[in-house]
């Protein structure tokens, strides 16, 4: 006989609610209220999954977060959940089931023969014996055979998780007795409170296990305190799970929903944190102890309690303390045939009536195949038994104290790690600060929230309180079998001790040798006993051993409740142009520069060719094109002038109002970290027109360089990029089109030349006219208020109809601007290109003030001659253009080596032949000789030219 | 995620800052800044063990100014706004 449902009890269970589901492929019967670990068991399913390395049969074995081996992908209506834990999802009408890592199911795993070559395959079997050839070859099958749930890779997100920012005075972590001491303790002061607890129901050990406080009921005054809690407006979360405790108290909570919504995501900034996470129960080690049927006692309390389900009919408890006596004496009243193994000389003082107790006896080994048939002791006898149960002693849950950066301390009394030394703002209660009795765990809950404790007196426990008396029970070295430390990761005792031979004896380094404290149980079940055996193997000290470091998340959290409302196009949004409709409407096709959603090209032609038709009737008549995305910083003040010479490795303040200059800044190690043009409107106000991708950089930059050198009064700063549309008319015929506009400015080119600047009116709106051209031709950039642009847009296009005007995309516009050597900084330039490089020498030489970089100018490096130089290089008509990033190569003493690389290349329509810009060493003096230039193997020749190739004498500017 | 307090806008999460450099970092003027003390002003850290007194920027209000804090426990001991002793000036 295996496990069966009760007709009667289960506190959790609803019995007029049944429902059913499947597990692989199997149907199983439930009530609403089972988790599917507690309708599996009711079910008398033995085998739920397969373990991680050996494929060995294994069996539910907690009631909780520790379960290391239930491990089932879940699948519903909404999608599909792998490896989540069959004792903490509630078992819900319809969903399908399966196991992990078997296949096809796990009653029936085709890779259960792994386990009879498992003395072939020690820890490192795999990381030892697959070295040659290579890894690689082997790992896609490895992988196969190994692992736990699959992804479903199709998976798509139905609605946006929800994150929650919240603050409040008191988080409880474990609304077990102790935390809700705690929460009734801060909320009777006052407080505002967050409880939160990762099962379906408050109550800890009090849902299952006997208790009185204050003459009431365990669960009644669980249900009270939680009532009473809400009632005064405090926030009480079930389901969820407090995973990582991080800097300056934010703890993070993972709020699972019953509907099957997705997972809510807390980020919690308490002024105080109290632990109440309880403690977990050890196995104890035995030979074959991952048998199915070979369960947690306190789980089996909790099981029988709370979903009326009796895990076993012949029922052996192996023991090291006094909390397995609950569980022995209740199942024995509820009908099985229950003895206690106890390790101790005076087990048995609380056994209840029908429980048979061995004292000072061990288990030695399980027996059985797909379940636990019986066990051999140490005497030498043997019990039958279709159930095991264990309690090896309890671990606190530290985790997240250890997250805090708690230090740990030994305690031999409680034979566990408990926290040692305060962490200011963090209160432990309860199991994991080692209370063991009723009392002192609500005495601690109350205490441990510190100065937000209410002064009224604690809850007391009135019945008989818990002992514990435990002794240690730790796996030994040399043990005949295989002793399971490590249930989730497959990690024997053999395998600690191969490890320590091997010396691998830092916790740290056996921990990841053989896999032991891993994975998404994070050792919840198997560390203590892992660190207890290697202490014993190298002769230390389980304290002087230490444990591993304890991260987030304490239990897997979905990514997609990680990432929020933060995916697709709100990943990382592009910048818009004001007049993205329009263009769309005129066929500009978008796409991404430097954060901005721009159009490449305009026309439902193919693209190369659209690209090039562009560029030359750009030079023919007139181009319209959007510079909105255009830096606009202002700079206004009393040192505005000695503020931009400061800025700029060009002098600025000699620049007339009205006019602009092109300029570099430098980073302050000499590279060039911008360029662009920089406007002067009146004696203390300046514009600042930098890079489009380097907006907010460079207003970075200003900033900095204000507050930290020039002072809060002296400079203000201001980006206006966003609020001005500006577009563009360039062309041999774009003052007609500008003239035709009527702005009321005057344009003949004595009053604007260019590089100068003008204000003038579109209707009724100011607009700024600057003659600064990237194209090499006249060119007019119009900037205006940007939710007025469209009208003069509109006006630009029907002005310029009767000159064939034709719309540039960015595409051909970089065609147009590498035709003169114009460069794009970071394109043309990388993280060494100092200004000298690009043929701007003379105010590294020349100014007299200070400026950013300076210095850098003049370093060994920067003084050396064979730095990389701005460059053209030409190619013969007809060639094809050089790849961009394409290496000048040559030959010296026998090796190939780099001397630069092509930065930019385009055809260019208007010279019927490629035109190239490149970094080439010592470049600037070799114009006229050819290099070799190779890409993917394949190497051309280049000769070294002047960058710029159409109208080098910039009469186009002007005409 | 640490809490900042910026001295305009109070304690705020550490991802609306970005950090300045070391406090006290002051800029050498002039070319004729030996090679040694300018690698020193762009390069050389004291990359201090615990106290710290570093630059820094609220990115939202755009504010530099100036923190103590402990680099092994992370514990902030305060932030001020940038005085004399950070202009160098």
């Amino acid at each position: 006989m295996s496990a069966s449902r009760l007709t009667a009890g289960g506190s959790d269970i609803d019995r007029d609610r049944p429902l059913s589901f499947t597990f692989d492929g199997r149907r199983v019967e439930g009530f609403a209220g089972d988790t599917i670990a507690s309708a599996l068991l009711a079910s008398g399913q033995a085998v739920v999954g397969r373990s991680f390395k050996y494929h060995r049969p294994r069996g539910i074995w907690g009631s909780g977060v520790e379960e290391p081996n239930a491990l089932v992908d879940v699948g519903s209506a909404v999608g599909r959940v792998p490896n989540a834990r069959a004792t903490t999802v509630q078992a819900v009408d319809g969903i399908k089931v399966r196991s992990v890592n078997a296949s096809p199911t796990a009653e029936n795993d085709r890779n259960a023969v792994l386990d009879r070559f498992a003395r072939f395959l020690p820890a490192a079997f795999y990381y030892k014996t697959f070295m040659w050839p290579d890894w690689h070859l082997f790992e896609p099958r490895i992988r196969a055979m190994a692992g736990l749930g699959v992804v479903d890779s199709d998976w798509k997100p139905r609605q946006v998780s929800d994150q929650v920012n919240h603050h409040c005075d008191v988080l409880v972590v474990g609304a077990g007795p102790a935390g809700l001491a705690a929460a009734a303790s801060a909320a009777a002061a006052g407080h505002s409170v967050v409880l939160v607890d990762d099962r379906t129901h408050p109550g800890g050990s009090l849902r299952h296990r006997a208790g009185e406080v204050d003459g009431v009921e365990g669960k009644a005054w669980v249900d009270a305190t939680v009532a009473e809690l809400k009632s005064g407006g405090q926030l009480v979360l079930s389901d969820t799970t407090a995973f990582g405790l991080y800097d300056h108290n934010l703890v993070a909570l993972n709020q699972r929903h019953s509907d099957g919504g997705p997972d809510t995501l807390w980020r919690v900034r308490p002024r105080r944190i109290v632990l109440a996470t309880g403690a977990i129960e050890r196995p104890v080690p035995f030979a074959n102890n991952d048998l199915p049927r070979i369960l947690s006692a306190d789980a089996a309390l909790s099981y029988l309690r709370r979903h009326g389900v009796l895990v076993g009919r012949e029922i052996v408890v192996a023991t090291n303390n006094d909390s397995a006596y609950e569980p022995a004496s209740a199942l024995a009243a509820a009908g099985a045939s229950v003895t206690v193994v106890d390790c101790r000389r005076e087990g048995g003082a609380q056994a209840g009536t029908g429980v048979r107790v061995l004292a000072s006896r061990t288990i030695m080994a399980a027996r059985g195949r797909n379940a636990v048939q019986g066990v051999l002791l140490d005497d030498g006898t043997t019990l039958a038994a279709d159930c095991v149960l264990v309690s090896g002693g309890w671990t606190p849950t530290v985790h997240l104290f250890s997250q805090a950066k708690g230090k740990l301390a030994w305690s031999d009394q409680l034979a566990a790690f408990i926290p040692g030394e305060a962490v200011d703002g963090i209160g432990v209660a309860g199991a994991v600060a080692g209370a063991v009795s009723l009392s002192d765990a609500l005495a601690s809950g109350a205490a441990a929230t510190g100065d937000f404790r209410s002064s009224s007196s604690a809850p007391r426990g009135t019945g008989a309180e818990a002992t514990l008396g435990v002794v240690s029970l730790w796996p030994k070295p040399k043990t005949k079998g295989r002793v399971w430390i490590d249930y989730q990761s497959d990690v024997t005792a053999k395998d600690v001790e191969l490890a320590a031979r091997e010396n691998f004896v830092s916790v740290e380094h056996l921990k990841r040798y053989t896999t032991l404290g891993m994975a998404t149980d994070q050792g919840k079940t198997s560390n203590l006993n892992g660190l207890a055996l290697l202490a014993d193997i190298t002769g230390r000290g389980i304290a002087e051993v230490g444990t591993t470091t304890y991260r987030p998340p304490f239990t897997p959290v979905p990514f997609a409740s990680l990432v929020g409302s933060r995916r697709g196009s709100m990943h990382a949004p592009v910048r818009r142009l004001p007049l993205e409709a329009t263009h769309r409407a005129a066929g500009g096709v978008f796409q991404e520069y430097g954060g901005w959603l721009r159009p490449a090209y305009y026309g439902g032609g193919e693209a190369g060719a659209s690209i090039q038709d562009e560029a030359r009737r750009a030079r023919q008549s007139v181009a319209l094109f959007d510079g909105s995305t255009l830096g606009k910083i202002e700079v206004i003040g009393p040192r505005a002038a000695e503020f931009v010479d400061f800025i700029y490795y060009n002098t600025m303040s000699t620049l007339k109002p009205g006019h602009c200059r092109y300029g570099f800044m430098l980073s302050e190690n000499g590279v060039v970290f911008d360029d662009g043009v920089l406007v002067r409107l009146d004696e203390h106000r300046f514009i600042v027109s930098c890079s489009s991708s380097h907006v907010t950089a460079v207003h970075a930059r200003l900033e900095e360089w204000r507050q930290d050198r020039f002072g809060r009064d002296a400079v203000y700063i201001h980006n206006a990029t966003a609020q001005y549309a500006t577009l563009t008319v360039s062309g041999p015929n774009a003052r007609q089109v500008v003239e035709a506009l009527d702005l009321g400015a005057a344009l003949d080119d004595a009053s604007l030349p260019h590089m100068a600047v003008a204000a003038g009116r579109f209707a009724g709106n100011e607009v700024r006219v600057a003659r600064v051209s990237f194209t090499g031709d006249r060119s007019y950039e119009i900037s205006i208020r940007a939710d007025r642009a469209e009208a003069l847009w509109a006006r630009m296009q029907q002005e310029g109809r009767a000159f064939d005007a034709v719309l540039l995309g960015l595409e051909s516009l970089m065609i147009l601007r590498a035709e003169k050597g114009y460069i794009v900084i970071g394109k043309d330039t990388d993280g060494t290109t100092m200004p000298h490089d690009l043929g701007v020498a003379g105010p590294r030489t020349k100014r007299a003030s200070e400026f950013v970089g300076r210095r850098s100018l003049f370093t060994e490096a920067g003084n050396r001659a064979d730095r990389n130089q701005l460059v053209g290089l030409a190619l013969r008509e007809g060639e094809a253009p050089l790849a961009t990033g394409a290496h000048g190569v040559e030959k010296r003493e026998g090796r190939l080596r780099s001397i630069g690389f092509v930065t930019s290349s385009y055809q260019s329509p208007t010279l019927g032949r490629p035109v190239g810009l490149a970094l080439i060493e010592r470049g600037a003096a070799r114009h006229g000789e050819t290099i070799d230039v190779q890409h993917l193997g394949v190497v051309r020749q280049a000769t070294i030219v002047a960058p710029c190739a159409f109208d080098p004498e910039g009469s186009r500017l002007h005409a | 995620m640490q809490l900042f307090p910026c001295p305009f806008c109070g304690p705020r999460e550490e991802s609306e800052f970005h950090y300045g450099g070391e406090a006290g970092n002051l800029r050498p003027d002039g070319s004729e800044v030996t090679a040694e003390r300018w690698a020193g002003y762009l390069h050389m850290r004291d990359n201090p063990k615990g106290p710290t007194r570093e630059i820094w920027v609220h990115l939202t209000c755009g504010e530099f100014f100036a923190m103590s804090r402990d680099s092994v426990n992370h514990k902030v001991s305060g932030s001020s706004v940038l005085g004399e002793a950070e202009h160098g000036a």
